[in-house]
């Protein structure tokens, strides 16, 4: 079965403990700065939203490299950058839409997330299930539940509208 | 392993930086942050120094766990001779600075002397370069850290800084950073502001790496699950806050109201956790929107709040619309039930700007009740206070009090002054509820007899986090005791104070002490760390150690046993409601007791036994 991470910025409380796993299951150390998935604060608004790469079908970045440095795992279908052929040109940062592929200046190559070969490290560290690790295709199961239980409660408000909910 | 190892060292008066290592000899006994840069600051400072002057120094410091994935793991604490108390100062904060500080490569920064002008400093990774600051001196900690970022072109900067009440030495003043997370007590702030320190801004790009990475991860994972299960740090604080207190406390007849005049608060479900979470009538919104956490916390005991935007305080303050950091227990009474103001909104408010200008809201909200008594007696009047109607109760006084005291205008000068000063001014010094000059935190030790003992004895000024027994006396952590007995708290608070004082200095919070014992937290510092055998017990020897450190370090100050001492209130008027009524502190009983256990004379001092068993 196919897998991808889920996010649920909802959930989300800022922590940044995916960021600590990301980093010391890629790099060996504890170091957010070289994290692949990132927290961002939107204190304004008190939402906190992780982020990182889609795995892109037909991806950007892919297509962008001109030296063929990124894959398409055949059994996962994440893509990954093959550190041995990237020539850190940076092509692929200025080409992903959404930012998740960046260049590591003490390597000269770029990262991006791989779902750490398909167990990746940060949804096993969230604390509060923001992060999961589910079936591709059905992504919208968990958010598909509440409106289905809303519907059956008859009410017409939207789920989780109002009251402030505490992750935890 | 753990540590960076290395320190920084800025001379204010010079202008120049000086890199160190780390003095691993003093880290294997002090183990980090509040334990380890205590021992810089008194080997390096006069303990006789004014805390305002180039000579007193200021340290930021991160412990060894910080920047790991622990839970917890972001704390940092300032260390230097209190504005406030003139005692040890170690004010200990969370967001998300002090991992920061220590992914750019430093265990702690040292400040020394005064800058001849307004300067802020940056520190990205090795590159450590102080700027003029005259274009931020005189504005709020918020501004300040738009103001940087923008410049510096780095959103990802985390910073650390004073408001305009630090500049103009408010005495209460905190270091704010993350916009509403503060090293809060003991004008830590002040010391920054007398130093012409603005804001230090830092960003990392390096790893933090630990001993062993395996055990470490084994030992941080069983803590997180332990945290988890807990009623406290799995429910209550992440859905309450540490406004889960509110009410418990109150009914307990522990709850300061009206500068101490009762232990029980009318209005105490209007301004609870609960209130928070409930729509408001006016706009239909609850004031609380979310939890958050500081950095690799999984608790997320933070509030973040957004207050109704018709209410009086921020009618055409844009600023204020947005959401912030919101009530925590400490300042919901402080400002509340201790001035006798119920309003939820007004509290949020005048929270919202405590973090804007960087003040303490206990020594704030404390000051203005003791100025409220004093305005009722007519010590204080109408002339003195500018035309404020200072009356208990008063949300626009409240209101009105804490613009003046975060810009240091009018009345707000002589409210920056802090009770002690403030009521010995006006002539009854007895109406300030503090010892060592810093205002008691929200228990009340009539109805928390242990509380009664922890401020009278704690180094830096009356306290709550140096040793919590409210844990034992009303929550049953880890075993319940009376809390309206003296017996066996001199023991409990010894032990409170040297667990504390080890939790302080490994860079965890010491909210995980609901859940943990040292025999969850010695694991993951021994995974983490060398230099020592990083036992449970071994730690509860460098946490007595730091005690009697700090403690020899404000003898030499010139604080004696006279000033282990609580206001007369405590100790002579009875409370008049709830499970202590009838009750004053018992004190006098507890203390001699006390000093024997800590091996210390009965004036108080450390026996040259007590020193050398410690390695003093």
């Amino acid at each position: 079965m196919l897998k991808a991470l889920v996010i649920d910025p909802g959930k989300c409380t800022g922590c940044k403990q995916c960021e600590m796993a990301c980093s010391y299951e890629n790099e060996g150390e504890f170091n957010v700065a070289k994290s692949r998935i990132r927290v961002f604060d939107f204190h304004e608004q008190g939402k906190m939203v992780p982020y990182t790469c889609t795995q892109c079908a037909e991806a950007w970045c892919q297509q962008a490299c001109p030296v063929n440095a990124i894959t398409t795992d055949p059994l996962s279908l994440v893509k990954v950058v093959h550190e041995n052929l990237c020539v850190g040109c940076k092509v692929c940062t200025i080409a992903c839409p959404f930012g998740t592929i960046n260049y590591n200046a003490s390597t000269g190559k770029v990262t991006k997330c791989d779902l750490c070969q398909g167990n990746p490290a940060c949804s096993d560290a969230c604390p509060t299930g923001a992060i999961t690790f589910q079936d591709i295709e059905q992504t919208g199961f968990d958010k598909m539940k509440v409106w289905a239980a809303q519907a059956a409660a008859g009410s017409p408000d939207a789920p989780g509208a109002k009251a402030p909910v505490a992750k935890h | 392993m753990g540590w960076a190892r290395k320190i920084l060292r800025v001379n204010l008066t010079t202008g120049t930086v000086k890199v160190e290592p780390l003095n691993m000899d003093w880290a294997s006994k002090y183990l980090g942050q509040r334990g380890l840069a205590t021992k810089y600051f008194v080997e390096e400072v006069d303990p006789k120094v004014d805390p305002l002057g180039p000579e007193n120094k200021m340290i930021m410091a991160t412990g060894p766990l910080t920047g790991t994935a622990a839970s917890t793991a972001g704390r940092y604490s300032v260390i230097t001779k209190g504005a406030l108390t003139n005692a040890i100062a170690c004010s200990n904060s969370g967001g998300y600075f002090g991992a920061e500080l220590k992914f750019a490569g430093w265990d702690m920064i040292i400040f020394e002397g005064k800058a001849p002008k307004p300067v802020y400093v940056t520190v990205f990774d090795d590159v450590c370069e102080i700027h003029d600051a005259s274009d931020i001196w005189g504005t709020s900690v918020w501004h300040t850290d738009e103001w940087i970022k923008t410049k510096h072109q780095d959103p990802m900067m985390h910073i650390s800084a004073i408001g305009v009440s630090g500049e103009k030495q408010v005495l209460y003043s905190c270091i704010v950073n993350d916009l509403h997370r503060a090293a809060g007590r003991s004008g830590v702030g002040a010391v920054m502001g007398s130093k012409n320190l603005k804001a230090v801004a830092v960003r990392g790009t390096g790893g933090v790496k630990v001993k062993d990475g395996r055990a470490f991860l084994k030992a941080a994972t069983a803590g997180k699950k332990v945290l988890q299960e807990n009623a406290v740090t799995g429910a209550g604080l992440p859905t309450y806050g540490t406004q889960v207190l509110m009410n418990v406390i109150n009914e307990a007849g522990a709850m300061p109201t009206r500068n101490h005049r009762q232990v029980q608060f009318e209005g105490a479900h209007a301004i609870s956790a609960e209130a928070m979470a409930t729509p408001r009538k006016s706009d239909g919104q609850p004031n609380l929107l979310t939890n958050q956490a500081c950095f690799g916390c999984t608790i997320a005991c933070g509030r973040i709040s957004k207050i109704d935007e018709k209410h009086f305080t921020i009618q055409n303050k844009p600023q204020y619309w947005k959401a912030s950091g919101g009530l925590e227990y400490e300042a919901a009474w402080a400002l509340g039930s201790n001035t006798g103001v119920d309003d939820l909104e007004t509290l949020t408010y005048v929270n919202f700007v405590c973090n804007e200008q960087g003040m303490d809201p206990i020594s704030f909200g404390a000051t203005v009740s003791a100025a409220m008594e004093l305005y009722e007696l007519g010590l204080l009047t109408k002339e003195h206070t500018g035309g404020i109607d200072l009356k208990f109760g008063s949300a626009e006084a409240l209101a009105k009090c804490v613009e003046l005291t975060g810009t240091g205008e009018g009345f707000g000068k002589e409210l920056g002054l802090g009770s002690l000063r403030l009521c010995t001014k006006y002539g009854r010094p007895d109406l300030s509820m503090s010892v060592k000059g810093q205002e008691f935190p929200a228990y009340d030790s009539r109805g928390i007899q242990g509380m009664g003992l922890t401020y009278a004895t704690s180094n830096r000024g009356a306290c709550h986090l140096r040793s919590y027994t409210v844990s034992s006396e009303i929550l049953g952590i880890p075993e319940k005791t009376d809390p309206l007995t003296t017996d066996g708290k001199p023991a409990l608070v010894k032990a409170f104070q040297d667990a504390t004082a080890a939790v302080d200095s490994t860079g965890l919070c010491v909210f995980t002490t609901f859940a943990w014992t040292l025999n969850d937290i010695a694991p993951q510092v021994d995974a983490a760390c060398d230099g020592a055998n990083w036992t449970p017990e071994y730690m509860m020897e460098v946490g007595e150690r730091i005690w009697n450190m700090e403690r020899v370090f404000n003898n030499r100050a010139g604080f004696t046993h006279k000033d282990d001492n609580l206001p007369p209130r405590l100790v002579a008027e009875p409370a008049e409601t709830g499970p202590a009524k009838g009750l004053v502190n018992g004190l006098a009983t507890m203390l001699p007791e006390y000093y024997q256990l800590r091996g210390w004379t009965q004036e108080g001092v450390p026996t040259n036994e007590t020193l050398s068993r410690l390695s003093l």
